[in-house]
């Protein structure tokens, strides 16, 4: 039996894109919190909360899209120019927010401009991140292996809601970061904030779910079609699982409860669109299979990664490591 | 403004534009990141305070380019599916690869060990900071050696074949990555990120030799960047011109817009040094020359007869006028560096490095050369590819996305404004950082609060820092 690498390519996609959603989502959360905390002090303590690992995590997103260059060209070819809009916004964003990280300590007078540049340039990516995503889920109509639409059809109803879901579902990894690494004033307002976001995230969840299977009869069939429908009672109820230990970890001390419960809230969301999509890898037309490139690509960069991967996640935990702990405000800025 | 340009034309002034800005902050991060280490290197075994002054010095300038350089390259990655589309689905199979390992291998390195290195000393220790250090330089390099596989293999495509779908699939890997251009381009390359650092560190020290600011750390690092100079300048000179001659092998069309030659010399053809290319005309209009020498640093032989662009259809022809100059640019600035590293070796053994305050004031205005010098050789490079991306393979026509004109033109303006504002920031900065060296004798570098905690604000330890905050 030959080895099914488009499938195991997707795989390796699927996990490159969590691992950056997870990870950028908890430090371009703290950049949407920022109006949150006028504080210098705070946002001092927030910003170095994620300045030494906030390049790593972004990594992640040149791998999804380099990786998507490599082994799904034709995915590529046609999700890029289908998204373009939200995708240049989201790099305008991340340049924005990026360049914070070093700027907003060169300058005094111009601090509040880098303030700015980092809220609004994590709100722009993490937006238009969830904008990105709507717009795949939708669909995206293909003709002679190029997309086959108008420069805005991205822009629906469906896909402003998914926008604001990742912006929440944001805001909420990053309170919940916050209260694992951070102390005092700071630690309890971002409970505060954490125990709103969480009930809005949960909601964004909710809405986005049931208004999807009526996006493609496919998905609805998915989702109450047997053997797939176990997923659908599944799902929901690991849901609820996480929403109940969010809860009962903001509120007790148990500081990293929140944030890993967050995470989980994020990882049955995307197995949830994984289970939709699948076979396809641009809905509705172009299977995994359709996209991969041949197989020598495939098998090529497979060695690399397979010996690559566990040894990039082990010196990224490493540096994680390094940097763990409660940031004490008194140390930590200037 | 954009009403009469294509999608074509303009997604091609985007990446052109995008790409021109990205390029720079690697040369100077490249050649930075090896000058840190060795720095840190110097400290770990001489135990010299000196070292690891300039260290954080340089560090601190290090956090902002580097930060640029990232976010202006995750742009570049996905500036090939936005406006390549076709381009990245053909030759995806190959080019995708490559730059996949190239995360693997190098960004994730760099950028997972680039917190320890900027913030991490009082928490891991010298040694295993060191490791940090040197992990990132080696990271900056293995990047640039696979994306110049790519572009390289762009340029002169080696062992693949096509498919049914009309893609380019890989038929031996090995001939793909060491494809004919690509050891000439890496040397080349990395050469010119060193010699750019060099100058940029040289002028830095010159500068506050000049103002007498800090004479013992900018003796040192002036003296360091004019080693470099003196040793690499010649290297380079020699590299550029092996990479010629390879070039005239494999695109001989990018060989004669660089030399002008718009007819066939049957018997030793002219090395013009200056002159008006005039495509319409075909000729080179007041052109200096001088008899035979272009066959004789092609050919190594004053009477070889040496092909024009007469022999190429006129379609096919690169732009000759851009090439023609820029290739001008980058030999003029290659020569002026060899200059300065020979006046300062004159110097040096006259022994007036530190205080000739001719050699400093001209050290001082070639900063920047090296930044100039790489944009030429990457214009010469690119342009003189045209009209394909792929050599001889894909015409750049055949490669845009689908995509309408005014989608193209506005995330153009939108990204002129941006860059020039966020990057004309940065650059300020850095400058300004630059200009902030400590005098000397400098306090107690372990002082303050800060460094005790391991998790700085910015890449703090440096006074440079310190005095970004409290100077006014
Ligand atoms: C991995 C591939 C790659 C790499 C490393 C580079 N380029 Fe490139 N370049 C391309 C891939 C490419 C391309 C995708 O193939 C383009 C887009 C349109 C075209 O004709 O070729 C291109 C076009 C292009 C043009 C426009 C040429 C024209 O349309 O006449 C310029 C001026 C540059 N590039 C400049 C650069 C610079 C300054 C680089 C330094 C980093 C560089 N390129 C690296
Ligand atoms: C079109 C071509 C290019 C693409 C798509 C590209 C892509 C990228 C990306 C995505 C990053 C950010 C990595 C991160 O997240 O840490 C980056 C950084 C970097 N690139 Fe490029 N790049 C290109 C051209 C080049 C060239 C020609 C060189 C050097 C020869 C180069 C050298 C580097 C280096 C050293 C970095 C690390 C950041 C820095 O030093 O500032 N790149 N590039
Ligand atoms: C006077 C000596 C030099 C000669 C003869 C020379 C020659 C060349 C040639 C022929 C090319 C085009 C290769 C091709 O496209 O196939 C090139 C490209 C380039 N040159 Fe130079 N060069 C010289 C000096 C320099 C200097 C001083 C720098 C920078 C500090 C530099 C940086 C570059 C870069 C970045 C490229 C594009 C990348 C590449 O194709 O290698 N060159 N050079």
């Amino acid at each position: 039996m030959a080895i099914d690498l488009p499938f195991i390519w997707a795989a390796i996609i699927a996990f490159a894109v969590l691992a950056y959603v997870i990870l950028d989502g908890f430090d371009l959360g703290i950049g949407i919190l920022f109006p949150f905390f006028p504080e210098k002090r705070d946002r001092d303590v927030m910003m170095n909360s994620v300045a030494p690992v906030w390049d790593g995590n972004e990594t992640w997103l040149v791998l999804g899209g380099g990786g998507l260059l490599a082994v799904f060209p034709l995915a590529y070819s046609i999700i890029l120019p289908a998204l373009y809009a939200p995708i240049i916004a989201m790099l305008l964003g991340l340049i924005f927010r990026g360049v914070a990280f070093e700027y907003r300590w060169r300058t005094k007078r111009g601090e509040f401009l880098w303030n700015w540049a980092f809220a609004g340039g994590s709100m722009l990516a993490a937006f238009s991140q969830g904008i990105a995503l709507g717009a795949l889920v939708q669909g995206i109509p293909v003709v002679n292996r190029a997309y086959a639409g108008a420069w805005w059809d991205w822009l629906t109803p469906f896909s402003i809601a998914t926008g604001f879901a990742i912006l929440i579902g944001y805001a909420l990894l990053g309170s919940t970061w916050l209260i694992m690494r951070t102390t005092g004033e700071l630690a309890e307002k971002a409970r505060r904030i954490a125990l709103r976001t969480c009930f809005a995230t949960v909601a964004a969840m909710g809405i986005v779910s049931l208004w999807t299977p009526f996006l493609r009869p496919i998905y609805l069939e998915r989702w109450f079609s047997w053997p797939t429908a176990i997923f659908s009672v599944i799902v929901p109820v690991l849901v609820l699982g996480c929403f109940a230990l969010l809860l009962t970890g903001i509120r007790s001390k148990r500081d990293a409860q929140p944030f890993l419960a967050a995470l989980s809230l994020f990882v049955l969301g995307f197995a949830g669109i994984g289970i939709s999509f699948y076979p396809y890898m641009v809905p509705p037309s172009v299977t995994i299979w359709d996209a991969a490139a041949p197989d020598s690509s495939l098998a090529f960069l497979l060695w690399g990664a397979a010996f690559l991967v566990p040894i990039i996640l082990i010196y990224t935990g490493y540096a994680y490591w390094v940097f763990r702990g409660k940031i004490d405000p008194e140390e930590g800025y200037h | 403004m954009f009403e009469s340009f294509d999608a074509t034309l303009l997604a091609r002034i985007q990446f052109a534009f995008t790409v021109s800005f990205h390029i720079i902050f690697p040369a100077f991060s490249i050649g930075l990141a090896s000058y840190l280490a060795v720095l840190e290197a110097l400290w770990l075994w001489k135990k010299d305070q000196v070292y690891m002054d300039l260290f954080n010095f340089w560090k601190t300038i290090f956090a902002v380019a580097f930060g640029m350089g990232v976010v202006s390259g995750i742009v570049m990655s996905y500036q090939f599916g936005t406006n390549w589309s076709v381009f990245s689905d053909k030759a995806g199979p190959i080019i995708g690869p490559l730059m996949g390992y190239e995360v693997l291998t190098a960004f994730f390195l760099e950028a997972g060990f680039l917190g320890v290195m900027l913030f991490g000393l009082h928490r891991v220790g010298p040694k295993l900071h060191f490791l940090a250090t040197f992990m990132v330089a080696f990271g900056t390099l293995i990047s640039a050696t696979w994306i110049l596989a790519v572009n390289s293999w762009m340029q002169t495509p080696a062992g693949f074949g096509m498919n049914e779908a009309g893609q380019f699939i890989p038929l031996d890997w090995w001939k793909v990555i060491f494809n004919p251009s690509f050891p000439y381009r890496l040397v080349h390359m990395v050469l010119a990120a060193y010699l750019t650092t060099a100058f940029v560190v040289g002028a830095v020290g010159a500068w506050h030799l000049l103002k007498n600011t800090a004479p013992r750390r900018s003796r040192t690092m002036f003296s360091m960047a004019m080693w470099m100079a003196t040793i690499v300048a010649p290297i380079q000179i020699f590299a550029g011109d092996a990479h010629g001659l390879n070039t005239l092998e494999h695109q001989p069309a990018k060989v004669m817009a660089m030399e002008g030659h718009y007819q066939s010399h049957p018997d030793g053809a002219p090395l013009i040094l200056f002159g008006l290319p005039n495509s319409a005309e075909k000729r080179v209009d007041y052109a200096i020359e001088i008899p035979k020498l272009s066959s004789l640093i092609l050919k190594h032989d004053l009477n070889a007869p040496l092909a024009g662009l007469d022999t190429i259809p006129d379609n096919l022809h690169p732009p000759v006028v851009v090439v023609f100059w820029s290739f001008r640019v980058m030999v003029g600035i290659g020569f002026a560096m060899l200059g300065i590293g020979l006046w300062s070796l004159w110097c040096r053994y006259r022994g007036t490095l530190d205080s000739s305050d001719w050699l400093h004031r001209a050290a001082v205005l070639m900063g920047p050369a090296g930044f100039v010098a790489v944009l030429a050789g990457w214009i010469t490079t690119e342009v003189g590819r045209q009209p394909y991306t792929i050599y001889g393979q894909l015409l750049t026509a055949d490669s845009i996305s689908p995509i309408a004109a005014p989608a193209v033109a506005l995330s153009l303006i939108a990204f002129i404004i941006v860059y020039f504002l966020v990057f004309g920031a940065g650059t300020f900065y850095i400058l300004r950082l630059m200009k902030r060296l400590p005098r000397d004798p400098m306090p107690d570098l372990d002082d303050g609060p800060i460094r005790t905690s391991g998790i700085m604000p910015g890449p703090a330890t440096g006074h440079a820092h310190g005095s970004a905050h409290h100077g006014h």
